[in-house]
């Protein structure tokens, strides 16, 4: 368990809430999705991964990004289309990419990522034997065939990649008027597909980091030593906020005081505060061991606050890119 | 000076890359489909073990696969087999590959090189006739490779794997595995991509060709100037993205009359775009409306007699040059 998650999982989660605020305000063209919620998984599993792996993320994935060490600023102008972003505004929030991170690109497809994710794992192989490819996929993604094609390949190869799946419960709202639209599957768990192909599986609590951290510590040296790919289903609860087709600051900005007790969430965040939020078994793990304390966590909070206030804002008065931007790397020429 | 297949010569460039770059890598082996040509590539497979992986029958994930792993620095071929499958593989290589070196502005490549037995290959029926060049062409940022000789084959596929930045869908036609070349000098044939020849001269009429329809061009030229006195020259365009604008501007501003051949469907196929940038560009040169010679609207059909009345042949390249150049 380490402090400095608690920094990072603020981070998170003060870009998100910004880049709605952003959004409410006409900032943001487009649609786009938050990881709010996820966090945990995202903190526990790329504790594990190192500067050689490579990382294969999905439309939800500014987290991701974060966590790799993207810098804010740049990430909010790429999202805002500025010509500041990391593509100079090619991508948005859909393709993010930071190769420099070991983050290639960001395909925005449904299991579009996960075919690429075991190829990166059968060049990392050759290339750099002992590093993996970590490809997060969400649970919808075992409605697309090319991820049981990409399975079933990269374990017949014995290829080295972990697959993070995480569920985060979108399925509960199939067909809930004014929701984001989502399916389901016939399966009754996930673990059960992926087992099918060997590949060994396993499913847990994806909201608690140190959770994750302690499974995916294991399934990443089983895979870094050559045993083939291993699967983790992280299960996490969907936040309010992106129940709704496009997000929205359900009970408005998170506050530390809810998490503290010092206030009561407002009703409609309260029970997914109580059981859904990462932050709060992060910081009552921290709590209990001494490690941090009300007043550090308020303070770290409003250090990241201020901090990515200051990079949506530097990102906003960027420029926009010239039209003929549009055309000098027609064939990725940069 | 030595007579090479295009399949040997196929076999070539991929044997000089795997040997030249470590990176190179070979997803599938199966590049001589049905025919006898393919023990050039069973020699190979057993050269190279190491280098060549036999994946499941998914080209979905195949054909990702080779992306994912271009974009963390390898230099994968994935042998696609006969072109039916390239459909299964579409949402990866129109959907994905193309845009990585876009949307990452450059930081990010992904050579990848699909390729596909490609064409009305004889008793193929509808699905496994296909030739999807023209749909690649739709798609910015994939190269499209269609190889008219064996020096083509062995020029483009060397170039693919050991130097582009660009993923690439290279089009082989199943009936040029078995063509015949005598070629003196390989380097010669290590032509850049967007770069035609032209592989005959002439002074009357242009035909514009590639893939197959090179050799069926020729063909016809050598007919058309015995019997009917049409001195023809064809270009060979050896890829479609990119396009060889200067070579056509300046054949069609010599001749001022052009008849283009090409084995796709009429509607919205390779032809239709070549027949398009003639019109937009040398209008003023040219003396007669411009021709093409394709493949009708409609699905390949199995039986031999069928599958003749829709294949854009040799004979048929003679009957519209001869229109064209009539007074």
């Amino acid at each position: 368990m380490q402090k400095s998650w608690l920094r990072r999982m603020l981070v998170v989660r003060r870009f998100e809430e910004q880049l709605i605020v952003l959004h409410e305000a006409g900032e943001l063209a487009g649609h786009y999705h938050v990881c709010i919620g996820q966090e945990g998984t995202a903190i526990g599993v790329l504790a594990h991964a190192g500067p050689d792996d490579v990382v294969y993320t999905t439309h939800r994935n500014h987290g991701h990004l974060l966590l790799r060490g993207a810098d804010p600023e740049r990430l909010f102008a790429e999202i805002l289309g500025r010509s500041t972003g990391y593509s100079r505004g090619r991508s948005g929030t859909l393709h993010l990419s930071a190769p420099e991170l070991g983050v290639p690109w960001s395909s925005a497809l449904v299991g579009g990522n996960v075919p690429q994710a075991i190829g990166a794992a059968y060049a990392l192989a050759r290339l750099r034997p002992g590093s993996i490819a970590v490809c997060f996929f969400g649970d919808g993604a075992f409605e697309e065939g090319a991820v049981f094609e990409a399975l079933n390949t990269a374990a017949v190869l014995g290829l080295p990649v972990l697959f993070v799946c995480e569920n985060n419960g979108l399925a509960e709202d199939h067909g809930a008027a004014g929701a984001f639209p989502t399916s389901s599957t016939a399966a009754e768990r996930l673990i059960d597909l992926s087992g099918a192909f060997r590949i060994p599986s396993v499913g847990i609590d994806g909201i608690d980091a140190h959770v994750v951290s302690e499974t995916v510590a294991r399934l990443a040296h089983e895979v870094r030593g050559g045993g083939g790919p291993r699967f983790v289903e992280t299960a996490s609860v969907r936040w309010p906020g992106s129940r709704s087709l496009w997000p929205a600051l359900t009970g408005g900005r998170f506050r530390i005081e809810w998490l503290t007790g010092e206030t009561d969430p407002p009703a409609e965040i309260a029970a997914w505060t109580r059981t859904g939020d990462p932050l709060r078994p992060l910081h009552e793990r921290l709590l209990a061991a001494g490690e941090t304390s009300r007043d550090e966590l308020h303070a770290i909070d409003a250090e990241v606050r201020a901090e990515i206030e200051r990079a949506a804002a530097r990102a906003v008065a960027a420029p926009m890119p010239t039209a003929e931007a549009a055309f000098d790397t027609q064939a990725g020429a940069a | 000076m030595a007579v090479v297949t295009y399949a040997m010569a196929l076999a070539r460039a991929l044997e000089e890359a795997l040997v030249a770059d470590d990176r190179v890598a070979l997803i599938g082996n199966n590049f001589g489909g049905l025919t006898a040509e393919q023990r050039h590539f069973d020699e190979l497979g057993a050269r190279f073990p190491d280098r060549i992986d036999h994946t499941p029958w998914s080209e979905l994930a195949n054909a990702g696969m080779a992306i994912g792993a271009a974009t963390v620095g390898m230099r994968p071929v994935v042998d696609l087999v006969t072109a039916s499958f390239v459909f299964q593989a579409f949402a990866q290589i129109v959907n994905e590959a193309p845009n990585i070196a876009y949307t990452t502005d450059g930081r990010t490549r992904a050579p990848a090189v699909f390729h596909m037995l490609a064409g009305i290959r004889g008793a193929g029926a509808s699905q496994h006739s296909h030739r999807p060049q023209a749909m690649f062409w739709n798609t910015p940022g994939l190269q499209v490779a269609v190889p008219g000789t064996p020096g083509d084959a062995y020029g483009l596929m060397r170039h693919y794997l050991l130097e582009a930045d660009e993923p690439c869908a290279f089009v082989s036609h199943p009936k040029l595995l078995e063509v015949e070349q005598e070629i003196a000098d390989w380097e010669a044939e290590r032509l850049a991509p967007g770069r035609g020849r032209i592989e005959r001269e002439g002074a009357d009429v242009t035909i514009i060709a590639s893939s197959v329809m090179v050799t069926r061009s020729l063909e016809a030229a050598e007919r058309l100037a015995a019997d009917h006195a049409i001195d023809c020259e064809v270009l060979n365009l050896r890829t479609l993205a990119p396009f060889d604008d200067a070579l056509v501007a300046a054949s069609v501003t010599k001749t001022g009359r052009v008849v283009v051949a090409d084995e796709c469907f009429r509607s919205a196929g390779a032809g239709a775009e070549i027949l398009a940038r003639v019109a937009e560009s040398h209008f003023a040169s040219l003396r007669a409306a411009p021709r093409r010679v394709v493949a009708p609207d409609v699905p390949v059909p199995f039986s031999p007699v069928l599958e003749d009345a829709v294949t854009p042949t040799a004979e048929r390249v003679v009957a519209a040059v001869a229109e064209a150049c009539a007074r």
